[in-house]
């Protein structure tokens, strides 16, 4: 069986995202197509002919696994004579089962690691639920990256749309802001320290913008369907704004609350999601606000003053 | 102390040394960013596990002069390149960010 071209520890954030979002049950192929303890050999080999598979679990009368019987299996029985000898006789009976509620990427991780074509899956209960295939998760992904790749070019289309022309005197910079874009984390909120920068303004206002837009730009990228992160310099003021394409904050005032944050494991892992970012940013805020609601887009707005 | 001498008196592995050498203002320990982003100083060297381009960014915002990466964690190359584009020293060493930290703060002593 050749490896997966995916891992669950590396690769585009998208691509994690995926794999741990979907559970096992929403790949594995269920019902499950079962031999029991008492056939044949022979009947096993009609059976995967007839479905055109190369391996099935083995049940007791309560869908409780006992082992797997596969192709090769049956091979073995047609060359050692043993073609109409007892299913539970030839099996494998030391198992490796997944489970339906584990994320994907554990199957993609068992496949990469075990020489197996098929995966049994059990519920919670330890009951045959399923069966996963490797050509089960490919079919999958490939549904979950279409619906992802649409989704981001409908962020793009929307996004060109409402680009309108700055007002005179005014300096403004717009960025596009992926969901899970780590790759490219940053950038937007370096382009507007280095505008900043340019335009002469002292060295801790600029630091206090630059915390607050690269706060807002990761919160887009992290817990955002993505967004824009805008700058405007007028009369004075600093402003940044972040506005998003939902899914909306449902309690604002706990999302300011220190300490707080909804990031799963894998993104507190790269030292994000700490529960800092709105804080921080509100911190070094002139003036702050936040309008937001389950279901529609959250825009924060930061205003800094400057002197020149 | 010099960002140079990270490398050449605490014996850091120089990974990244397209950069200004400066003096150190101090240094900043952390594995969480949003916590640089608010408490490190500019010009301070930051101690972290944290190794990947992020960090480069969040150093870069910071005005950070250079990144330890402790336990000698693996420094993946578009770290590296990050770093390069945007002049922030990297240096590796397998020492944990304890050691770093109590190595530094003899030297550059407590923040102002």
């Amino acid at each position: 069986m050749p490896e997966l071209p995916i891992s669950a520890e590396a690769g585009p954030a998208v691509v994690l995202e995926l794999i741990y979002r979907l559970k096992i049950r929403d790949v594995m192929t269920s019902p499950t197509i079962t031999a029991s303890p008492g056939e044949t050999m022979r009947t096993i080999q009609y059976r995967l002919r007839d479905n055109g598979i190369t391996g099935l679990p083995v049940v007791d009368d309560d869908q409780r696994l006992l082992g797997i019987v596969a192709m090769e299996d049956v091979i073995s029985a047609l060359d050692g004579g043993r073609i109409g000898d007892r299913v539970d006789a030839l099996m494998t009976k030391q198992v490796i089962a997944l489970e339906d509620d584990m994320p994907l990427a554990f199957a993609v991780t068992y496949f990469n690691r075990y020489s197996y074509g098929r995966f049994p899956v059990l519920d919670r209960d330890h009951y045959l639920v399923g069966v996963v295939s490797a050509s089960d998760i490919i079919r999958a992904l490939l549904v979950a990256m279409n619906a992802e790749v649409q989704r981001l070019e409908e962020v793009l289309a929307e996004r060109h749309a409402d680009d309108a022309p700055p007002a005179e005197g005014e300096q403004r910079l717009s960025f596009p802001i992926m969901r899970l874009d780590f790759e490219n984390a940053g950038k937007a909120s370096t382009e507007i320290k280095k505008l900043l920068k340019a335009h002469g303004i002292d060295a801790a206002t600029v630091r206090r913008a630059a915390v607050a837009s690269y706060e807002l730009e990761l919160n887009e990228v992290i817990h955002s369907e993505g967004g824009t992160l805008s700058c405007n310099l007028r009369d004075g003021v600093i402003e940044i704004i972040a506005e998003d394409l939902g899914p909306g904050i449902a309690d604002v005032e706990v999302a300011m609350r220190e300490g707080y944050s909804t990031a799963s494991e894998w993104i507190r892992s790269l030292g994000f999601g700490a529960g800092m970012g709105l804080p921080n940013a509100k911190r070094v805020s002139d003036e702050f606000s936040i309008d937001s609601a389950p279901g529609r887009g959250t825009v924060v707005k930061v205003a800094i003053a400057y002197k020149l | 102390m010099r960002t140079s001498e990270l490398g050449t008196r605490m014996g850091f592995t120089p990974l990244q040394e397209t950069y200004e050498d400066r003096p150190l203002s101090g240094a900043y320990t952390s594995d969480l960013l949003s916590d640089v982003m608010g408490s490190a100083a500019a010009d301070a060297v930051l101690v972290t596990i944290q190794a990947h381009r992020n960090t480069v960014a969040v150093a870069s915002l910071v005005g950070l002069a250079a990144i330890v990466i402790c336990n000698g964690r693996p420094v993946p190359e578009d770290m590296l390149e990050a770093a390069a584009a945007e002049g922030v020293a990297i240096f590796l060493t397998p020492r944990s960010q304890f050691e770093v930290s109590g190595l530094l703060w003899a030297d550059l002593g407590a923040p102002a």
